[in-house]
Formats: C-alpha cells, structure tokens, sequence
C-alpha cells in the first residue's frame, strides 16, 4: 500500500494509492497517523485518485482520522471520488461530516479559508 | 429451479484473502455481462461479508470461509460461510452503525451496505457453530 503526503501550509493531502478495505486499513490508520503526530496539520484532504475500491472499513478509518483533526479545530475533505465509491459514502452519510470536494483545486481552496 | 452455473470457493480467515474473495466473485458474475455499478456493488458486498465472517466469526482465531455461488438465468446468488462464533442476535446485528467492536473503530455498517447493494440478504446464525450470509441480485442489464 502505497501512501503519499504532501503539504500546502498546514493542509495535509493523503494521497492513497489502492484498495481500502479491512486488511489494508490498519496500515493507511498508521501511516496517516504517524504523519498527525509528526507534522501536526490543521487539516486533511484524502485524494480518492487512485483508490478504486473501497468499502465500510474505509468509512471507519475515515473517520476515525476525522475525529483526529476535528479534535484540534481542522477540518477533512476528500476529493477525486469515484461513482462507486461516492455511492458507498453517500449511503454510510459520510458527506455530511467529511464534505466532498469535484477536485483538488477547489478543496485546497475551501479547506484553506477556514 | 435451472442453476446455470455455479462455483465454491474455500479459503482461511486471513484479511489478505479479502480482496482475492471479492475478485473471484465478480469474475464468476461477469459472466453475467453486469454494468461497473452493480459489478461493484457486488464485489462491496462480498468484501463486508467476508469481513464479517473474518473480525466477527474468526475473531482473534482461524478458521474457513466458504463462499458458494450460483447463476440462475439474470440472478445470481451468493453464499457466504463461516464456522465461527456465529450471532447472538441478528437484528442488533443488522441495525445501521451498530458494531460489537468499537475498539476497532468499525463503522457499524457492513449489513446495511449488503442490504442496501444487493436485493435480498438473509442471515443464518447459529451462536458456537457460525454463520451462512445469503444474497442475490439480479441483473438489470443481463
């Protein structure tokens, strides 16, 4: 599982290269918070790119990294979700809690002026 | 009833094996020429009953998932088994952001998204000696 940060200032970007599901979530809730503890970002953005299948174990460690930087005053986007994937979030009421963004741009910028 | 094709799969409860069950399942109901959204609506719920039958069956132990699946004209079935703990309680079990493990930061909806994905779930359990998670859908496009 390959997973990739980037910064633009204290937004920290997720970039989550494969399937999300219960064998792989315990090392992308790992990384992602090994990465919190060290950098301490305000906010989160997973960018949903590469991920073309996932399922309600994603959901769970979602938000479980939500409730992270929600916990310090940030905020958590995703961004670049494919239809299927939108579909699972939309039945678990995921977009309610973690807003989801068309692409990058926009969610940097949104997530940037709060 | 004419069962058009049908196929097993049996494996150990290891959660390496979760994408290699739903990719087997969705291989066996390509056949059935489904559109990427019930493709994948197949294979999502595949993955929460086999997750299920892993955490929630097996626990922290091992033991077989058996997976039988059937082609009936548009319809396909899809039975998923384990000979684990088995539920205490099916309709708790059922309920929306209901979990047994909150340490585990579960989301609570497995059944709701197999219920919400396939047209018919049924839940057999028998606490000690496990649980058969039945499920069907049918083609629209088939």
């Amino acid at each position: 599982m390959n997973i990739g940060f980037e910064y633009v200032d204290r937004l920290l970007i997720v970039r989550i290269d494969g399937d999300i599901d219960h064998h792989s979530c315990e090392e992308i809730r790992s990384k992602i918070d090994k990465e919190i503890t060290l950098k301490n970002p305000k906010s989160i953005l997973f960018d949903m790119e590469q991920v073309g299948f996932m399922d309600s174990s994603g959901i769970g460690v979602l938000i479980g990294r939500y409730k992270l930087i929600s916990n310090n005053g940030g905020k958590a986007g995703m961004t670049n979700v494919k239809p299927q994937i939108m579909r699972l979030c939309e039945i678990c009421g995921l977009q309610k809690i973690i807003q989801i963004y068309p692409n990058k741009k926009k969610a940097i910028a949104s997530i940037k002026e709060c | 009833m004419r069962i058009d094709n049908e196929m097993k799969l049996e494996f150990l409860s290891k959660s390496q094996n979760e994408s290699f069950a739903r990719s087997v399942v969705a291989a066996f109901v390509a056949q059935l020429d489904p559109t990427i959204e019930e493709l994948a609506e197949v294979k999502t719920a595949v993955s929460e009953a086999v997750t299920n039958a892993i955490i929630h069956g097996y626990g922290c132990g091992t033991g077989n998932v058996m997976i039988v699946s059937r082609i009936i004209d548009k319809t396909v079935e899809i039975e998923i088994r384990d000979f684990g703990a088995g539920i205490a309680d099916i309709e708790l079990a059922r309920q929306p952001l209901y979990t047994s493990k909150p340490e585990l930061e579960r989301s609570g909806m497995g059944f709701t998204v197999m219920e919400t994905f396939m047209d018919k779930v049924e839940i057999e359990s028998h606490p000690g000696n496990g649980t058969i998670i039945r499920m069907t859908k049918t083609m629209k496009t088939a």
